[in-house]
């Protein structure tokens, strides 16, 4: 009776106790956590199937279900990727110069339920890490409308591996790791305009040297087979581009709500302004080109959303609506370089004037974690963001210029004659989008 | 025995079905198919990229029809598919030497 007693009181008395040492150094906020967690659903659907449809209706019939693989392939291989070394090489403690991390993290050893204070503080590293996963795996699809049409399947996937570990990982840690250089330099990049947009451009650009144009170009008609598609696509990435931008905030809060904000605003003023644009250039405003605009602003908005307001986010995207219109219209034709679903001419030119215009707009009123751009009279970020563009475009572009001249000596990255003009689709799956 | 073939525009298709009818012909073959005349193709221009489209969509008609009916056809035809522009079409006559109706073996006039 005495010992029972005695027991339950040790218990009354240590239960209370234990829970608290659990519990006390970890604080988990619901909302935060529960909007990273949508959030990250939200940038999964800008993969697929939002940016599979809207490459897939941009390239001929023949061709419509291996783009679509492309994507949903990507995000198979990189989510493996991502938890065996992926993570571990972009967020891990710096193992070499601010370059990039260990593999400290490797298979999410030490990454669990609690929060990682110098990622978010609020939110499981688990749910921190997931959300970072999606962006790993929509960067590499982003590059895959430069080669559209004409990529060998297997020397793809294999790509897809090294230019996510070596190239992706590497630059997601120097901006956004602990300790990577350019996080230190105090180059700003909200969303993931260097990491996801400039990295995927400039490669884009370096893919299209390597595997050269597509048969017919500038010959044949290569019009898109299914404008209807690639508008839906680009509603879901508008749709998912939420999550992107305004889950970057990782917390539901007003930083969140702000991004979103400039997000949806910036969109709209680049899709109206490459519609007007192209309408005063040819005569005819098209779909195509409001859709194509929209995706130009939600790119170039990406690195600024979280640190402008929402006036300097309209005058953000109208020219980001214009410079892009004239990248892809212009300089395309100019050097005569086929990228052919125009990753480098969106992605590539979106990503550098918004990082840019981050240096020119940012205001620290906004976001206080941030800093304030030229025009509140801090040139010195404009140098910083200038740094960090050209870092990014320079080492993107020349490791995927390495890695693909070295696949296509081991393997060769390109189909041959006959199975291009045969489709990817027959050639490459053995199966056809339209049977009917 | 003679078949008339019209191509003609895809949206004057109905017109130039009703005056057919009202001229009590009984069957026709029509069919989508693409070409050009002086009219030539147009212009489409995706994110800046011009292309040329050559072959325009036209529709074909064929009719065959008795000597005797052969120039009210093509007349009923030419009502209804002017519109008074380039790219109206054209028709064809052309002799035919026989006809046969499957079901019961009937041939010549008979079977049409």
């Amino acid at each position: 009776m005495f010992r029972k007693a005695v027991a339950l009181t040790l218990f009354l008395i240590l239960t209370p106790l234990a829970a608290y040492a659990e519990t006390a150094p970890v604080k988990i906020d619901t909302g935060d956590t529960a909007w990273v967690l949508i959030s990250t659903a939200f940038v999964l659907l800008m993969t697929a199937p939002g940016l599979a449809l809207f490459y897939g209706g941009m390239v001929r019939k023949k061709n419509v279900l291996s783009t679509i693989m492309q994507s949903f392939v990507i995000l198979c291989i990189v989510s493996i990727q991502w938890v065996l070394w992926g993570y571990s090489v972009a967020f891990s403690p710096d193992a070499f110069g601010g370059l990039f991390g260990g593999l400290g993290w490797a298979g999410l050893n030490l990454v669990g339920t609690d929060p990682n204070p110098d990622y978010a503080a609020t939110i499981p590293h688990q749910a921190f890490m997931i959300f970072q996963m999606m962006f790993a795996v929509i960067t590499p699809a982003l590059i895959t409308g430069a080669f559209a049409e004409r990529m060998k399947f297997s020397a793809f996937l294999v790509f897809t591996i090294l230019w996510t570990t070596i190239v992706y990982d590497p630059v997601a840690h120097w901006v956004w790791g602990t300790g990577g250089w350019l996080r230190e330099l105090g180059a700003l990049d909200f969303a993931g305009g260097t990491v996801v947009h400039i990295s995927s451009g400039a490669s884009a650009l370096a893919a299209v040297l390597v595997l050269g144009r597509r048969k017919g170009y500038m010959t044949e008609i290569m019009a898109p087979h299914n404008l209807p598609m690639t508008v839906m696509g680009a509603g879901l990435l508008w749709f998912g581009w939420f999550g992107f931008n305004a889950g970057s905030s990782l917390g539901a809060n007003g930083l969140a709500a702000s991004a979103f904000v400039a997000t949806n605003t910036a969109a709209a003023a680049a899709a109206l302004s490459w519609m007007f644009v192209e309408w005063a250039h040819r005569g005819k405003p098209t779909i195509l080109g409001l859709a194509s605009g929209a995706v130009a602003g939600l790119v170039a908005i990406t690195p600024a959303a979280g640190f402008v307001s929402v006036v300097p986010s309209i005058v953000l995207g109208l020219a980001a609506g214009i410079i892009c219109y004239l990248a892809v219209s212009f300089l395309k034709p100019l050097f005569r370089y086929d990228d052919s679903l125009d990753a480098f001419g969106i992605h590539g030119v979106g990503g550098m004037w918004g990082a840019l215009a981050t240096g020119l707009f940012a205001s620290a009123a906004v976001n206080s974690g941030g800093a304030d751009g030229l025009l509140h009279g801090n040139a010195a970020l404009l140098g910083k963001q200038l740094i960090a563009v050209a870092a990014s475009a320079t080492y993107s572009f020349v490791l995927t210029f390495i890695i693909l001249k070295a696949l296509d000596a081991v393997m060769g990255v390109r189909v041959n004659v006959e199975e291009e003009v045969e489709g990817l689709d027959l050639s490459q799956h053995s199966e056809s989008g339209y049977t009917a | 025995m003679k078949k008339i073939e019209a191509i003609i525009k895809p949206f004057k298709l109905d017109e130039v079905k009703k005056a057919l009818n009202d001229l009590n012909i009984e069957g026709m073959t029509v069919s989508e198919v693409k070409g050009f005349g002086r009219q030539k193709g147009h212009t489409e221009f995706y994110r800046g990229a011009e292309y040329s489209v050559d072959f325009l969509p036209k529709i074909k008609i064929e009719i065959v029809t008795t000597d005797s009916m052969a120039a009210k056809v093509v007349e009923a035809i030419v009502t209804g598919a002017r519109n008074g522009k380039i790219g109206d079409g054209k028709i064809f006559v052309v002799p035919v030497e026989e006809a046969v109706r499957i079901r019961t073996g009937e041939t010549g006039e008979e079977a049409l």
